[in-house]
């Protein structure tokens, strides 16, 4: 049994753990304040590659282990989770229904300009009446000829507003539904009867844009249909293994945000007198401190071992929801922990763990809430 | 143009440094190395010029199994190939002249234009291997350089920081420059280059693969030997200086550096 990270990875955890040092932390509050990743960092981002870590080595990407991939998006999560889901859409939602389904020619078109940066890609399924339910989906796109037309409207999508493509989850079948009747489209930004509605607020992801998009008797050719007229019909499951990929990168960026809330705990247990002594030496505030640093530890180890699985060519079905479901509680409780120690200044705006605070939460919700992982967990477990 | 660069692999500047029990050197067990950050500026400026120039850029690198790590960083900046020289005849017993002398050999096999050096490594500080090795090889060196610029292919203007002011030299090479900060901001190794570094050449040698004998870079060789090691005393606490108004504290300063410190 071999726990060493390869050295190739490590180079790029030591990479990656740099950029975040020293060209985002510096800025993690003019982001929180602008709401905006500045256009150096995210240079920077295209010039590392983050863009294409999960795009083949054939189209322009990097190809990268999902071992590798977790442990860059554990770095990442030390900072505004802004600047993480300024280059995820491209490796993961935005973009896998390509690289799993897509034709030769739409990976030949579209996987360089993702992988690189040049274009934005994001991922359209959430709608009003659909989010856990994803089957329910009302966004309609009829077949007319060598096109289809798409009616309906997609909510809370991720750099919606700054997308130059999207991948969307749309109705052929309302008869069959998940059963057949679901199919994946990539609509490109321009394209007639497709717009971008409003920008919601949010209680934390500031600077991440998430917004409203628009299908009006938006035409799409037949040809963007994800994998062509052979997978019309078929995107459900397409958008199933899309989401199923992502929740071992999110485990991964739960645990290096909570690593992060530990350290500035720590550092502020150490420097924080109270009755005369760094609170640190209070045994209120160890007990906290070990609590945090043994679920992270815990959390760590799971993401580690399941990508490693997935590594091996091995169904991890099971473990990525699990990984999801326990490093996005923990991060939540270690956050909360990490904002007590802080006492009053811990909710104070000027303080990086209220910043921690708010974005954790969502983690317990997007790409699949606790609940549905904890129900993907149940059905692999009473399986056959 | 052909282009070297040094490197040398050191402890990361936040690790804390604990001393062994004999009090000879520090432990190593629990140490992050990084490459040297002045080497990673001689990394860089090799970087450009090659961007600048074409040609071909050599890291050379004297350290054990675990300096491959900054190796291939090195080499995911950008860097060409490696030459790395691991011999158990040296660790712990090479000066910076032994080591001077084992680059200057690794330097017979390899054509050189222009060799980048850190000023220094951060570890023992020493700032004279580079000196050193350019004196073995007869060619000049430009130390503590902060500024660079190119004349012609054959020509170097550079800035060198010395005590009050800057210094400007101009050069033909070849020429063995050692950097300061301030040169260049180093590059990130990106991913794509981190994956391509795995299957750049990485030449490994031992003194006998150089023709060298331990006698005159190892122990035996040493014109320096280290007879102690031991961390700073721990800093005083300062004194806060009392008064009414600044007036006041600023005489009493004033006083306190003069009869206390002595300084003025």
């Amino acid at each position: 049994m071999d726990f060493e990270i390869p050295q190739d990875l490590r180079i790029m955890q030591s990479t990656i753990r740099k950029f975040v040092e020293q060209d985002v932390e510096p800025l993690w509050q003019q982001i929180e304040e602008e709401e905006e990743v500045p256009e150096g960092i995210v240079e920077k981002m295209r010039q590392l590659g983050l863009f294409g870590m999960a795009i083949p080595e054939a189209y322009g990407g990097l190809g990268l282990s999902t071992l590798g991939e977790c442990l860059v998006y554990e770095e990442m999560g030390r900072v505004n989770t802004a600047v993480r889901t300024r280059f995820s859409t491209n490796n993961g939602i935005g973009s896998l229904a390509i690289v799993f389904d897509g034709t030769e020619r739409q990976k030949c078109i579209y996987l360089p300009e993702i992988a690189s940066g040049r274009k934005i890609i994001s991922f359209a399924l959430t709608e009003p009446e659909a989010g856990s339910d994803a089957a329910s989906i009302r966004t309609r796109a009829v077949r007319r000829g060598d096109r289809f037309i798409l009616n309906g409207r997609k909510i809370f999508i991720t750099n919606g507003s700054i997308a130059d493509l999207v991948t969307v989850i749309a109705l052929t079948d309302p008869e069959r539904r998940a059963r057949g009747g679901i199919t994946a489209f990539l609509v490109e930004r321009g394209t007639r009867g497709f717009s971008v509605g409003k920008e919601e607020r949010k209680m934390g992801l500031r600077g991440s844009p998430t917004t409203e998009l628009i299908f009006e008797d938006c035409e799409i050719p037949v040809e963007n249909v994800i994998g062509g007229e052979a997978m019309i019909g078929r995107g459900f499951r397409s958008a199933m293994k899309v989401l199923d990929k992502g929740r071992l990168t999110l485990a991964a960026s739960a645990v290096g945000s909570a690593q992060k809330a530990l350290e500035l705990a720590r550092d502020h247990a150490k420097q924080r007198v109270q009755f005369g002594r760094p609170i640190g030496r209070f045994q209120l505030i160890q007990g906290m401190l070990a609590q945090m640093a043994t679920e992270i530890y815990a959390a760590r180890q799971m993401v580690y071992r399941a990508a490693w699985e997935k590594d091996q060519g091995r169904d991890v079905v099971m473990e990525s929801a699990m990984a999801k479901l326990f490093c996005t509680e923990m991060l939540c409780r270690v956050a909360d922990m990490a904002l007590q120690i802080h006492g009053g200044m811990g909710y104070m705006k000027e303080c990086e763990v209220e910043r921690i605070y708010r974005d954790a939460r969502v983690t317990r919700i997007y790409e699949g809430t606790s609940e549905i992982q904890r129900l993907i967990i149940a059905r692999e477990l009473l399986k056959g | 143009m052909e282009i070297v660069a040094l490197m040398k692999q050191v402890p990361d500047t936040e690790t804390q440094i604990k001393v062994n029990a004999e009090g000879t050197w520090i432990v190593e067990d629990e140490i992050k190395w990084i490459m040297n950050p002045y080497c990673e500026f001689g990394v860089e400026e090799a970087l450009r010029t090659k961007e600048k120039f074409g040609g071909t850029v050599t890291v050379v690198c004297i350290g054990p199994a675990r300096a491959v790590e900054a190796i291939r960083t090195a080499l995911a900046m950008g860097a060409d190939k490696a030459v790395q020289v691991d011999d158990p005849a040296i660790w712990g017993a090479s000066d910076s002249l032994g080591t001077a002398r084992i680059l200057a050999k690794v330097l017979e096999e390899i054509p050189f234009d222009v060799i980048f050096a850190g000023k220094q490594a951060i570890d023992d500080d020493m700032a004279q291997t580079g000196p050193a090795l350019a004196e073995l090889l007869g060619i000049p060196q430009l130390t503590f350089v902060n500024g660079l610029e190119w004349v012609d292919e054959k020509t170097i203007r550079v800035n060198r920081q010395v005590e009050g002011g800057t210094q400007v030299v101009e050069c033909k090479l070849p020429a063995l420059i050692t950097c300061q900060k301030g040169l260049n901001e180093p590059r990130y190794a990106s991913l794509p280059g981190i994956m391509k570094a795995k299957r750049k050449p990485l030449d490994t040698k031992t003194l006998s693969d150089l023709g060298l004998d331990p006698s005159e870079v190892g122990k035996a060789g040493q014109k320096t030997e280290i007879l102690r090691v031991e961390l700073p005393p721990p800093r005083q606490a300062g004194k806060i200086i009392e008064g009414e108004t600044p007036e006041e504290k600023a005489a009493e300063l004033a006083r306190l550096l003069r009869e206390e410190a002595k300084v003025i």
